[in-house]
């Protein structure tokens, strides 16, 4: 088999523009809506409890800060199949009988939340603790409570921190999303990787993957970038021309006392 | 500057310990309304441990603390810090709000201000300082000078019966030094009750009314600047002014 053969190989087994072509609309009408709903959902479900693992983790309560590093430490040491399957199986039956709904959608997006919200959790506490002392010690001097002040000072200043952190957790949930298709979710509710899985086994070939590789791209590469562009405009700040103490010498009213 | 609604702040009998380490052993302190007190002594001596307890910051073990002769260790610690105003070494001002939001945030959330009347009243107090055109700029964008100008404006908008300063300038470029003890100067002829932790022994000699030497959680000696800097009884403090003169 010379070199030319091999190459002909690789692309009709990677390439056929005509498996790719036909995989599209499904991936546009149904995989993609979905990717975006599982990580979506539970991005946002994640990031709330995210912040409450946070909360709990530094709080002065030892009952609550324990429930966080337990959950924690459980969550974020387990494969994320074994936590998808677990739960997802698991938890699956129970639901099924308490609300009638047979569907194992709702049971990914628990999973992927609970998942989540351990990483998101762990980003969020190393920011908050970041903050300087001084900034809610400066908040309670101006007569602020514990709450109000973490709420308006000082948690808004670490979560600006850890953004690319944060980031970089979305995109990790985008590509952990496709890992639902061991839930058997039925054809309306198959996502990006499921659908080019489904096609790749119908057609014998493998460009079905490649398509959903490219969808995958498209939603992590601009959020890779972005995270970067975060990172950087954090680093720097805005560019903002820092002046001499001009006022120094002449303190307004207080120069003339 | 317009005069000050002040109070008389009183310590007594100030006791804490950080586990086995006894800060505050017993100290009384009396500032008289209008007046400025500073505090002096070794690092380490409980200075700015003892400003956290008089605004509670830090709760004290044992001790009263009065406001115009009325004990505050009953009321709400938040509404008492409201009343006392406090000025940082670090200014700790917040670096993700502008210089007039690092002043309206306590005016709009606390004193339940429209924004309006909350920004109005941040322009003024920073007109005071001599930052008005400076309301819009982030806190980084200023020098420390600057930046611990707008963190006493921050702290006067609360109209306070007390200001702390704890070592408010320790931090600063020795160019910088000077614009912001000419506020603090100003504060204190201006009438406000001070209590001002400080390595500046001009500040302490020629501004204060009174000078309290600590040294090792205690009270060593008290009295005029006079008495302290011309004639300290105490080898300690003699010690301390041949050490920092």
């Amino acid at each position: 088999m010379d070199l030319q053969e091999i190459l002909k190989q690789l692309g009709e087994t990677f390439l056929d523009w005509k498996a790719i072509g036909e995989v599209l609309p499904k991936m546009f009408a149904v995989g993609l809506p979905n990717t975006l709903v599982l990580a979506v959902t539970s991005g946002v479900i994640g990031t709330v409890l995210g912040m409450l693992l946070a909360l709990m983790g530094i709080s002065r309560n030892p009952v609550a800060r324990w429930i966080a590093r337990v959950y924690t430490d459980i969550l974020r040491g387990l494969p994320p199949v074994l936590t998808i399957l677990v739960i997802g199986l698991g938890f699956g039956p129970i639901i099924r009988q308490l609300s009638g709904s047979t569907s194992p959608y709702p049971m990914a997006i628990a999973a992927l939340s609970l998942m989540s919200g351990a990483y998101i959790g762990e980003i969020f506490r190393s920011g908050i603790q970041s903050v300087d002392k001084g900034q809610l010690e400066a908040t309670r001097a101006l007569g602020f409570g514990y709450g109000p002040a973490m709420r308006l000072v000082v948690v808004p200043q670490g979560v600006r921190r850890v953004l690319p952190a944060l980031v970089n957790q979305f995109i990790a949930l985008i590509k952990e999303s496709s890992l639902v298709f061991l839930l058997g979710l039925v054809a309306t509710e198959r996502e990006i990787f499921q659908i080019g899985k489904d096609a790749a086994s119908t057609s014998g070939n493998l460009s079905p993957y490649v398509a959903a590789a490219i969808f995958y791209l498209a939603l992590t590469i601009p959020l890779t970038h972005f995270v970067n562009w975060i990172d950087r405009r954090l680093r720097s700040g805005r560019p903002e021309k820092k002046e001499p103490d001009e006022a120094a010498a002449v303190v307004g009213k207080g120069a003339q006392a | 500057m317009s005069e000050f609604v002040s109070g008389t702040l009183t310590a007594k009998n100030i006791h804490l310990s950080f586990g086995s380490n006894r800060v505050l052993r017993g100290i009384d302190l009396h500032v008289e309304k209008g007046t400025t007190a500073s505090v002096i002594g070794p690092s380490g001596s409980g200075k700015s441990t003892l400003l956290r307890v008089m605004n509670r910051l830090i709760e004290p073990e044992q001790g009263d603390i009065l406001l115009d002769g009325r004990s505050v260790l009953k009321d709400n610690p938040d509404e008492l810090r409201r009343r006392i105003g406090m000025v940082f070494q670090q200014f700790n001002l917040f670096p993700h709000k502008t210089v007039a939001e690092n002043i309206t945030l306590a005016l709009r959330k606390l004193r339940r201000m429209s924004k309006e009347r909350a920004r109005e009243e941040a322009l003024a107090q920073l007109d005071l300082v001599g930052l008005k055109h400076k309301a819009d700029a982030r806190p980084a964008n200023l020098s420390g000078g600057q930046q611990q100008r707008v963190a006493i404006a921050r702290a006067l908008a609360m109209k306070p019966e007390v200001m702390f300063f704890d070592e408010a300038t320790s931090a600063l470029d020795p160019e910088l030094v000077k614009g912001v003890l000419a506020l603090m100067t100003d504060l204190a002829k201006g009438g406000m009750t001070m209590v001002v932790v400080t390595h500046e022994m001009g500040f302490s000699r020629n501004v204060s009314d009174t000078v309290t030497f600590m040294d090792a959680g205690v009270v060593v000696e008290t009295g005029s600047p006079e008495q302290l800097f011309t004639e300290p009884r105490t080898d300690r403090l003699k010690g301390f002014l041949s050490d920092v003169l």
